[in-house]
């Protein structure tokens, strides 16, 4: 029986493992910061899933709180990003991603220069970063 | 076999299946096409994956206390869940952050389509096709 039980926690673990490793890869790749928020987002759940299967495995229940704060915050950080990307609504919404209009990445390239003055240089950096990656970077990587 | 090592196999399924909902979340993750595809595979294991590990704890300490301290987990992550589904899906759309050679039907358009029309006849300035009435909504 205990050595059912063993097999399965370490079936539970390598799967956990795969998971993380994977939305990491997620996070890495992009290409948007949308992608990156999503995927942060999973790491996160997996990390919840995993202190709860741990009191399971270890025979505790000591970090139940720890997992209710979390449950708690885990929007706020997915809502701050997802708030600030909507304010960069661009016009040619759809078409960026679209093959037959290759025009999304300059437009929104064109929308992120003008910004310059206006917002500060760490955000503006990384506004050019997701537009530089954005739509072609997706398709060379052979979606 | 006794009811004891029942109780303890049946928590060890659902950890396996809560596990099980987050891999698939992650293989969604890099194998969809575009950032709403995404968003569809990372909502498995939010709600049913934690009600499994839940189901897990609650078993494995065999204590009614427990499981209703573990509600409150629950129910932020149900709450929550939605919010920032919509919050990034809605950030998404506006940011053409999407494959529109995959999409089957786009209701949403013909409503912006409308309301930039209607803008329009009352003599509004419109700025662009497709951006919302106000960025503050």
């Amino acid at each position: 029986m205990s050595v059912a039980l063993t097999v399965i926690y370490f079936a539970t673990g390598l799967l956990f493992t795969a998971a993380a490793l994977l939305a990491v890869a997620r996070i890495v790749r992009g290409p948007s910061i949308l992608d990156r928020v999503i995927a942060s987002d999973v790491l996160l759940t997996t990390l919840l899933l995993v202190i709860g299967a741990e009191m399971v495995i270890n025979h505790h229940t000591r970090t139940i709180p720890l997992m209710v704060v979390l449950a708690a915050t885990a929007v706020f950080g997915t809502i701050a990003v997802a708030r600030y990307v909507s304010k960069q609504d661009h016009p040619a919404q759809g078409e960026g991603a679209n093959p037959d209009g290759p025009d999304g990445a300059d437009q929104e390239l064109d929308d992120a220069a003008k910004n310059v003055d206006a917002r500060d240089d760490t955000i503006v950096d990384d506004v050019a970063e997701a537009a530089v990656e954005s739509p072609e970077a997706e398709r060379a990587e052979g979606k | 076999m006794t009811f004891d090592d029942i109780l303890d196999l049946i928590a060890a399924i659902c950890l396996l299946l809560g596990a099980f909902l987050s891999l698939a979340a992650g293989i969604g993750l890099l194998r969809f096409p575009d950032a709403l595809s995404r968003l569809h595979a990372a909502t498995k294991p939010q709600v049913l994956g934690l009600l499994f590990i839940v189901t897990a704890v609650a078993l494995n300490a065999r204590s009614w206390s427990t499981l209703l301290a573990l509600l409150p987990v629950l129910l932020f992550q149900v709450l929550t869940a939605p919010i920032s589904a919509h919050m990034v899906g809605r950030a998404g759309y506006r940011t053409g952050n999407f494959r529109r050679d995959i999409l089957i039907a786009d209701e949403l358009e013909q409503a912006v389509d409308a309301a930039t029309l209607e803008a329009e006849a009352a003599g509004e300035d419109v700025p662009d096709r497709g951006v919302g009435p106000s960025p503050t909504v």
